[in-house]
């Protein structure tokens, strides 16, 4: 099963409030069952918007007049190049502007963290009338300006550094699939500007203990020649931290979770099928510690084929 | 290429799990307190509301040779006969000074508190009480002028304990158990000092009363504290029982003395009453110049805006007016008002990464120790370096956390005297850096107690009054940075604080410790 598609569904989902966690677990092609084909190069930008006016404090769901409705404005690029067919390099980067609507709290924006990936097919067989195939993805993200943590719900990211290691399994049959993946991610601890710091207990360090994370993903739906088109549904989950006590502001290394459904498609342009539109939508249906975001992204994307011989139609996904 | 991929998963795995996430926290590595002198006079230093050392009798010590301190001497034995490596942690934690370790956990307990109520239903704000303490909302709302009331009255009642303290040691002059007895097991530094009545006892005495009335909620976990640093002193062999029995009482007897202070000294009242509320808006406006108003939503009642009029410690109510009121802010209607504003507009805008650092450094909001805090944990590093006996660690204590509390209701004053509104309110595109305060503008609370401190702390260690008044400094300024304060708030804070600083300074010079 080679691809050479834009393989799909860029889903830099990023929430406020949250968005290492996404920096792992959805840019562009880590999360799909598609290949790019050796020495092609899928690049493009990709714009977003997510909003919450509700959120977890703790479990407890509350609105904020102070702040309003909270939304984070994102404008990343991705990419993703075929080592081989079966080993794919993958990274993104994403500048983030944050804004509340109501009290004095000042937006904040900048670059957040590069995510790179590799992926690996590890499998791919005929199984009954489909095809099963498995893949490795082992991830990395690091930030990559001096943004601020510790200026929660309005930060851009969270500032760890994150190791994630991915298994994922897809199968197709005719032109509908079902994905499914669970991802572990190691947080790197991370410095605050401070020298004490309060969570259940006083702390007398600048240095943060961030918990790891767990995530899963299911996707499914239509997938052929020219367009994808799938519904999600992933949950992540930090393996410790603490609840934001009442009416206490949010803190990097609270207890988090949170449930997502969404949809994706990606569409081939039929006069230049080297040219994709992408896009998707989600809402968040359970959370914790985090805001109840819903947002939409859209990008385009181009792929280059580096590849010395010459061939027609390079860029058709081939079943 | 299976060579490649079996590394790639070697090398993952190895960087997860390579790396502890342990941190390491600065106060858990103060060395243990081998002081430099015993201060054998200071039960000849001035009390603060004691009127001599022997306001409270201590009854003569029995005898070393008697059969009863023979019993207590085996009751050290005992403990350290079956001593847990978990009980030498604890022996060395509270080794480090216990001056030191009740210091950090009421910065804790403020920390804890340190939250704003949620609103009512109909967009009014619930008051903690001390009677339901642990209702909703819970007692205290431990805000900076709450805490720096708390460091104060503790610091203060916990030097007098420890100059009484001295005095009857040096009357009994009765030895430390592992100076009576060779054989014993010592765990702490030795020294000659009389071990009754004990200083850590008297510590826990007068702490922990005290903190029954600061923070009623939380009485289980400060008995926690209490039991464990006890234990700790039998376990090291420096105290045996009578000597914490002894130090406890008149620890005890002391606070009480604090206690009736603060029933009486007017920041119960702080709070206000609605009709107050309007009043300060309303004499405002007399005054031909805007009213602060609260930016928050519902709007909330300012904090304590009467928390000006709670009697200081270092100063009368007379001399606040005479002399620390700062003159009145810019008008809201003048020129130099504007400018200031365009000013904190300009620092709203243009935010570099080294003034958000510096921003955060010095925020000390919600859910922190607050202000008074940071700068007793400033002090604590550093005293620590110095090796002071814990009777001067108390003195230096009570001198630095007067001056906090005092620069709170001096700054309070001139809030609430003035009623000037805060940058935002002046020009709503000023959004801030960090959490706006609910309460007026002039003069900058960071900066008020950070001169005072400085101050103080300069006097105290005066080869790093330099490095203090830098960080006044930076602390003053980290709040026109942050965009909720204007440059004369922040200005007229630090000289303000200053003054009150060098009341804390007349009184060390008098005091006897130097």
């Amino acid at each position: 099963m080679k691809q050479k598609l834009i393989s799909n569904i860029i889903k830099p989902v990023i929430f406020i409030w949250l968005l290492v966690i996404t920096g792992a677990v959805s840019a562009q092609t880590d999360i799909d069952g598609l290949m790019m084909e050796k020495n092609a190069f899928c690049v493009g930008p990709m714009a977003g918007y997510s909003s919450w006016k509700n959120y977890w404090e703790g479990t407890l769901k509350r609105d904020n007049a102070n702040l309003g409705t909270v939304s984070a404005t994102q404008f990343s690029i991705m990419g993703n190049y075929g080592l081989t067919n079966k080993l794919n390099i993958l990274f993104g980067l994403p500048y983030i502007k944050t804004k509340a609507s109501a009290g004095q709290l000042k937006g904040q924006k900048g670059l957040q963290d590069l995510a790179l990936w590799v992926k690996w097919k590890a499998y791919s067989e005929k199984i009954g009338s489909g095809r099963l195939s498995l893949f490795l993805i082992g991830g990395y993200s690091l930030p990559v300006s001096d943004y601020t943590a510790d200026f929660l719900p309005l930060s851009i990211g969270l500032e760890s550094k994150n190791l994630s290691v991915r298994g994922m399994a897809d199968y197709q049959r005719g032109s509908w699939f079902a994905t499914v993946s669970g991802t572990y991610v190691r947080r790197s601890n991370i410095k605050i500007d401070r020298d004490a710091y309060y969570t259940t207990e006083m702390h007398y360090s600048n240095e943060v203990e961030m918990p790891d994370m767990a995530a899963f993903n299911f996707r499914s739906g239509y997938r052929d020649k020219g367009l994808i088109a799938e519904a999600t549904a992933d949950n992540m989950t930090t393996l410790g931290g603490f609840d934001i006590t009442r009416n206490n502001m949010p803190f990097p290394s609270n207890k988090m979770s949170v449930t997502r459904i969404g949809f994706n498609f990606k569409y081939d342009m039929p006069f230049h099928p080297n040219l994709s539109l992408t896009g998707n939508a989600f809402t968040t249906v359970a959370g914790r510690n985090m805001g109840q975001s819903s947002g939409f992204n859209a990008g385009i994307f181009y792929v280059l084929d580096f590849s010395k011989k010459e061939r027609k139609n390079s860029s058709n996904p081939k079943n | 290429m299976k060579k490649l991929h079996i590394s790639i998963i070697f090398a993952v795995s190895v960087l997860f799990y390579s790396c502890s996430k342990d941190i390491t926290e600065t106060n858990l590595e103060y060395p243990v307190l081998d002081p430099a002198s015993q201060d054998l006079n200071a039960g000849t230093w001035r009390p603060i509301l004691l009127t001599g050392p022997a306001e409270f009798s201590v009854p003569a010590p029995i005898s070393t040779t008697s059969p009863d301190y023979i019993i207590q001497l085996n009751e050290i034995k005992s403990y350290q006969a079956n001593i847990t490596s978990k009980e030498r942690k604890i022996v060395n934690y509270w080794g480090a000074g216990a001056v030191l370790r009740w210091n950090e956990i009421l910065r804790e307990l403020v920390a804890l508190h340190n939250l704003p109520p949620y609103q009512n239903p109909d967009g009014t704000y619930p008051v903690p009480s001390p009677n339901n303490p642990l209702a909703y909302p819970q007692f205290p709302f431990a805000n900076p002028p709450y805490a720096a009331r708390a460091y104060a009255y503790v610091a203060a009642a916990q030097y007098d304990a420890l100059v009484a303290t001295w005095h009857y040691k040096t009357l009994f002059n009765r030895s430390a158990p592992y100076n009576v007895d060779q054989s014993l097991n010592t765990l702490l530094p030795k020294s000659n000092i009389p071990s009754y009545p004990s200083e850590d006892a008297a510590l826990i005495g007068v702490t922990t009363e005290l903190l029954k009335l600061l923070f009623p909620g939380d009485q289980e976990f400060i008995q926690q504290k209490a039991e464990e640093h006890k234990k700790a002193r039998i376990l090291s062999g420096a105290n045996v029982r009578s000597d914490l029995e002894a130090g406890e009482a008149l620890g005890r007897s002391i606070a009480q003395k604090y206690i009736t202070r603060a029933r009486g000294d007017r920041a119960g009242a702080a709070v206000g009453t609605p009709a107050q509320w309007a009043q300060l808006e309303n004499d405002c406006i007399a005054r031909g110049e805007a009213p602060w108003m609260s930016l928050e939503s519902p709007k909330r009642p300012p904090m304590l805006p009467l928390f000006g009029r709670v009697r200081t410690f270092l100063f009368d109510s007379l001399t606040m007016v005479t002399s620390i009121r700062p003159p009145a802010p810019p008008s809201t209607s003048s020129q130099q008002f504007k400018d200031e504003t365009n000013e904190v507009l300009y620092y709203s805008q243009n935010p570099t990464t080294e003034r958000m650092k510096i921003v955060h450094f010095w925020a000390d909001g919600v859910s922190t120790f607050t202000p008074p805090g940071h700068w007793n944990l400033i002090a604590a590093n550093d005293f620590v370096k110095q090796r002071f006996s814990e009777v001067r660690w108390a003195r230096n204590m009570a001198l630095l956390n007067m001056s906090l509390m005092d620069a709170a209701i001096a700054c309070w004053d001139a809030k609430f005297v003035y009623y000037n509104p805060r940058p935002s309110q002046a020009d709503p595109r000023i959004k801030t850096l960090t959490g706006l305060p609910n309460f007026p503008s002039y003069i900058s609370g960071h900066s008020t107690f950070s001169g005072a401190a400085a101050r103080i702390l300069g006097h105290i260690i005066r080869s790093r009054a330099n490095d203090y008044d830098n960080m006044a400094n930076e602390a003053s300024i980290s709040r026109l940075y942050g965009a909720i304060h204007y440059r004369s708030d922040c200005e007229q804070g630090l000289i303000t604080g200053r003054k009150i600083g060098d009341y804390a300074i007349a009184r060390a010079r008098t005091d006897g410790a130097e």
